[in-house]
């Protein structure tokens, strides 16, 4: 008969008492587990937020975080437009694997629309190894369907979007704006990806582009003085550096072209939106740019934000180090805060399993004194009660494992809703296993002043007690 | 086998005054041997037989088992050498209530570091005639089949003195015999010395040898 089992028959004798310190400590461990396993998810999806691209750039108004809130996460507001020619000159970058451009400003029923290129679904890794995928027949949208978009998973449950749909983008982000007369069609909801663009709407961006009052009639005029020369400057190549003079020339050919396009988009907004006749790229202007670089030589991408932000047009932020920092500064504390406060309430359970041990210590002293005149050391019966306690405690574990598992699994769904995470009942987090080792200690903690008591026992004393 | 020589036991009061229980000169059981230890209540019976099983340290004196002095061993040696060689019957059985009747035994046995025999315990049980209750927790056993438990017990670890306290003061007068019968063919079957301590005559003069402790305790005989 093992020592183990001499604990456990001591348990079972006072079960409704055990019973209730291990479900007081399976509260407390309930707590912590959902605490972790929340705490990973909104890991998961901070950092599936900013997935497939190394640089974004947008422009140099507001802060890197109000950029990277607003495009990676569709928070905050838009801090201002870029000159279409400037994503060009980025696209066309030695550095520069790829760049999606990003138009936003609208909104469809309180979810951000996005205007885009189909290149951004059929190329952009959303993560590691991951491309957005499409169920037929669900697909993305094709260069020349203008008025056609492509609806994130979450997005299109809470708005009712469903493939044929049309709809109209309310001009800004907020409900309650004058809405587009022109119609967009469904013809794409793609896969759960777990990040927020599965709360986003996306649409061509050529079809942003022709919403009324989404050209510019004036091109954009940047300051020569304020921007400062590069290599691609020199060229002239960099759009709103000196030598663009060439945009200026044109300024009244482009406005009459851009009300020709509207004129044609007014008409042709009933008609399957068949618009013909490109919008020069100097009357557009785009909310930000994804930046893929060179994935063997992150240095480029060092030189090409460094080159960016060297200018006063733009400014290049790295998403993973904002949303570091965003994590560490703000979301980390305030998780660091709740697993505090939740150690503590296991903590109190342990003090609860203290004292329910201590207090059956009175009651138990004679079977104590009736093991030590069979034989059992002091070191015996101390041992006993520390393996009482460990028991109890891991039994509380082990409760404490299958309620915040099963209250995880209750809510899987509900968070996946609202996060994109997919989430598992049995979906264990590595920090989880601290538990155990973190259980066992505490138990020793706590027992020790009960088996202490135990070590003590007067034998002679208490059998004639 | 059991020697005690020149053992002074008292306990202090809460008042600070020294209070005398035992001081017997010399004391001896031979191996086998089955003595019964008569005395008033109150003149220490039971001390006498913590302070031979080593629960209690005499104040003075030797104690020696086999040659062995237990009051020069450490409490842990003490402990391993009373597990091995001694057994104990109590007055109130004191089977621990939430094993059963085997368990009860098996603990026994656990306590001697050595292997735990549970063919010996089952057999124990049914020397005792409880082969049918080993399952059985204490509270649903009868008074008597505790205590048949309880000497199942004292024999488990082949002791060589098996100390019983007062074993048949809780049972009824219809059982009283059945535990002695059981106790002194037990031991006689086991070669295990018996020491009993009792106040009862109509026990008391079914053994050979009484010791009244007035008359090997001075403290008593004062």
């Amino acid at each position: 008969m093992s020592l183990w089992k001499v604990a456990w028959r001591s348990i079972q004798q006072r079960s409704l008492s055990s019973v209730l310190t291990a479900v007081a400590m399976g509260l407390g461990v309930a707590l912590v587990v959902c605490v972790l396993v929340i705490h990973g998810v909104v890991k998961k999806s901070f950092d599936r937020g900013a997935g497939g691209y190394n640089l974004i750039v947008g422009a140099n108004k507001g802060g890197q975080l109000q950029l990277v809130l607003n495009t990676v996460y569709h928070l905050s507001r838009p801090i201002g437009n870029i000159p279409y020619t400037y994503y060009e000159w980025l696209r066309d970058h030695p550095y520069v694997e790829a760049a999606y451009p990003l138009c936003m400003g609208g909104s469809y029923k309180d979810h951000r629309i996005v205007g885009t290129m189909p290149d951004m679904f059929d190329d952009l890794e959303y993560s590691e190894g991951k491309n957005y995928e499409f169920e037929e027949p669900n697909r993305n949208f094709y260069y020349d369907e203008f008025f056609c978009a492509v609806v994130g998973p979450t997005a299109a449950r809470k708005t009712g979007l469903k493939l044929g749909d049309t709809f109209q983008i309310t001009h800004g982000v907020k409900e309650g704006g004058e809405p587009h007369a022109d119609k967009f069609t469904v013809v794409g909801i793609f896969e759960p990806t777990g990040t927020p663009n599965d709360r986003a709407i996306f649409v061509n961006i050529e079809g942003f582009f022709r919403l009324k009052g989404h050209v510019h009639a004036e091109p954009d005029a940047v300051d020569p003085e304020e921007t400062t020369a590069s290599p691609a400057d020199e060229k002239g190549d960099t759009p709103g550096a000196p030598g663009e003079t060439e945009h200026d020339t044109h300024s009244p050919d482009h406005a009459e072209a851009v009300e020709n396009a509207e004129e044609d988009h007014a008409e042709d907004s009933h008609a399957g939106h068949d618009h013909d006749g490109d919008i020069p790229s100097e009357l557009k202007k785009v909310t930000a740019i994804l930046v893929c670089t060179s994935e063997e030589n992150l240095v480029e991408a060092m030189n090409l934000q460094r080159e960016i932000n060297g200018q006063t047009v733009a400014q290049a932020v790295v998403p993973g180090d904002v949303i570091t920092e965003l994590f560490d500064g703000i979301v980390g504390n305030v998780q660091l805060v709740l697993l505090i406060l939740v150690v503590m309430v296991v903590v109190v359970a342990g003090l609860g399993l203290l004292v329910s041990i201590y207090n059956s210590m009175s009651e138990r002293r004679h079977d104590i004194a009736v093991m030590r005149a069979l034989g059992a050391s002091r070191v015996t019966v101390m041992v006993i009660i520390l393996l009482e306690s460990i028991l109890l405690s891991l039994g509380g574990g082990f409760i404490g494992l299958l309620l915040g598992h099963g209250t995880i699994g209750a809510f899987s769904s509900r968070i996946t809703e609202e996060t994109g995470v997919v989430v598992r009942a049995m979906q264990f987090q590595p920090t989880e296993l601290i538990l155990i080792p973190g259980l066992i200690i505490l138990a020793s903690i706590v027992g020790y002043l009960p088996a202490l008591s135990a070590y003590r026992t007067d034998v002679a004393k208490s059998l004639q007690s | 086998m059991l020697q005690l020589a020149k053992i002074k036991k008292s306990f202090h009061e809460p008042d600070g005054t020294v209070l005398p229980i035992l001081d017997i000169a010399d004391y001896h059981v031979s191996p086998g041997e089955q003595v019964v230890v008569v005395g008033r209540s109150g003149c220490g019976k039971t001390t006498l037989l913590h302070v031979i099983s080593g629960i209690s340290r005499p104040d003075s004196g030797r104690v020696k088992l086999d040659n062995i002095d237990l009051t020069v061993l450490t409490e842990a040696e003490c402990d391993r050498y009373r597990a091995e060689r001694i057994g104990y019957v109590f007055q109130t059985f004191n089977l621990l209530a939430g094993f059963s009747a085997l368990e009860n035994v098996l603990l026994a046995m656990r306590f001697t570091g050595r292997r735990v025999d549970a063919d010996r315990a089952r057999q124990l049980l049914d020397r005792v005639g409880l082969a049918h209750r080993v399952t059985h927790k204490p509270a649903q056993l009868s008074v008597g089949e505790q205590q048949r438990v309880a000497v199942a017990r004292a024999l488990a670890n082949r002791p060589k003195l098996l100390l019983a306290d007062e074993p048949t003061a809780n049972v009824d007068s219809g059982h009283q015999q059945q535990v002695v019968d059981l106790l002194r063919e037990t031991c006689r079957e086991e070669k295990v010395a018996l020491v009993m301590v009792t106040h009862s005559p109509d026990v008391s003069d079914q053994f050979d040898r009484i010791d009244r402790l007035e008359e090997i305790n001075a403290v008593v005989s004062v």
